[in-house]
């Protein structure tokens, strides 16, 4: 079977960039495609330090920038495009992208999640207040007030970041206790400029130019009321990015991607890496490891083919 | 932040991107915001393909509070696409090449 490629990787965060790294290695033919930026979601983390070997921390956007200097120093080729939509009906993978059709033997997907919206009418304030990124937008709200959404490790982390810049930040969190590790817990409730919201959900955003208030339910009193704040960032969990799959593989109720144990998706051939996969867990480190078994996997497979 | 993108600030704003008879594409940016950094090669390649017809110019939203704040920039990365001294079109957060380039053909 002839192929432009042994292996195509869609997606370069950690997951993506750590298969190339493996892939590289074996000095398979592997192209890693990516839409927007290596980097992923770690790009919009302020800060990292739950992966090893970095005992003071470091931020995302540096973890990033290292994970793709190494790949690229053993050879990975990194290439800027969007996939399309893919064909894993015959033995030869087609990945199809707008310009052209790329064919591999084998395939992981590493495309990752993007963070999940509200549906709350806050379209029309995003980069006018809403976001989702505290490291690129906090520094916006010097001495002003915002609202943080969400009661996960993101969610508590980035509140405490935004603590640098704005005068007070409202926790809104539909429970009345917090998902995040307990060393966040720990932070975020001593600090005073933190005001936890609980048992309740953010049900609407209003403003003339900009954002100018929030709109709070708690879902215990049914009591509304309009907290007026500048800013509102979000962080209520995350949705896979896998709009051009269309079926061809088997997902989750969710639609994350379905795996055994060496992270062979349904089709054969086509694996899984990072927050994607259908996981209990979505960390760098989980990422990695992932990415790890795929690449492996995906050596494994092409051998038997031949 | 692109290294070879030119920087601008609230002084020139005007004279470079107001006043120019070519459409200019402006990257608000910071040195603290990764994204932006991630996005500047992306940026680059789009002035080598189509900085003949088009001016890339990057502003320093630390050191210019002015346009920023003029025009509504809350979020970074943000191009704004100005044409004629007008905006254009905007485009706040990572996005696709892809979508730079489909922008910046509807803009020229």
């Amino acid at each position: 079977m002839k192929t432009d490629h042994d292996l195509v990787i869609i997606g370069a965060g950690p997951a993506g960039l750590t298969a190339g790294i493996y892939a590289a290695r074996a000095r398979m033919n592997v192209l890693l495609l990516e839409k927007a930026a290596p980097g992923g979601q770690i790009l919009i983390t302020d800060w990292i330090e739950n992966y090893p070997g970095f005992p003071e921390g470091i931020s995302g956007y540096d973890l990033s920038e290292k994970m793709k200097t190494q790949s690229e120093s053993l050879g990975l080729k990194i290439e800027s495009a969007e996939v399309h939509s893919l064909n894993l009906s015959g033995e030869a993978k087609e990945i199809i992208l707008q310009d052209r059709t790329v064919t591999t033997k084998s395939l992981i997907i590493a495309s990752g999640a993007s963070p999940r919206k509200l549906g709350i009418g806050e379209d029309k304030f995003f980069g006018k207040g809403v976001s989702f990124c505290a490291t690129c937008d906090g520094p916006f709200f010097k001495e002003k007030t915002v609202v943080a959404v969400g009661g996960g490790d993101t969610a508590v982390q980035e509140s405490i970041f935004l603590t640098k810049f704005a005068k007070k930040v409202y926790l809104v969190h539909r429970r009345d206790e917090l998902r995040a590790a307990k060393i966040l817990q720990e932070r975020a409730l001593k600090n005073e400029k933190i005001e936890f919201v609980w048992d309740s959900v953010v049900t609407g955003v209003e403003g003339f130019f900009g954002l100018e208030g929030v709109k709070v339910k708690n879902l215990k009193t049914s009591e509304e009321k309009t907290i007026k704040a500048n800013g509102c960032f979000i962080w209520v969990g995350i949705l896979p990015n896998t709009s051009f799959l269309k079926d061809s593989v088997k997902t989750d109720e969710f639609g994350f991607i379905v795996a055994d144990a060496k992270m062979q998706t349904s089709v054969p051939g086509v694996f899984v890496a990072g927050d994607v996969r259908d996981t209990p867990l979505r960390q760098i480190a989980t990422a990695v490891g992932d990415a790890a078994i795929a690449a492996i996997s995906a050596e494994h497979y092409i051998e038997n083919l031949s | 932040m692109a290294e070879n993108i030119m920087d601008i600030n609230d002084d020139s704003f005007e004279e470079i991107v107001l006043k120019s008879d070519k459409p200019v594409m402006v990257d608000f940016w910071a040195p603290w915001c990764g994204p932006c950094k991630a996005i500047a090669p992306t940026v680059e390649a789009l002035e080598k393909e189509f900085g003949d017809k088009m001016t890339f110019v990057k502003v320093n939203v630390d050191d210019n509070p002015i346009s920023p704040s003029k025009y509504g920039v809350q979020a970074i990365p943000t191009l704004i696409f100005f044409k004629k001294g007008e905006i254009a079109d905007q485009i706040t957060g990572m996005v696709a090449k892809q979508k730079l380039e489909e922008t910046i053909k509807s803009v020229l």
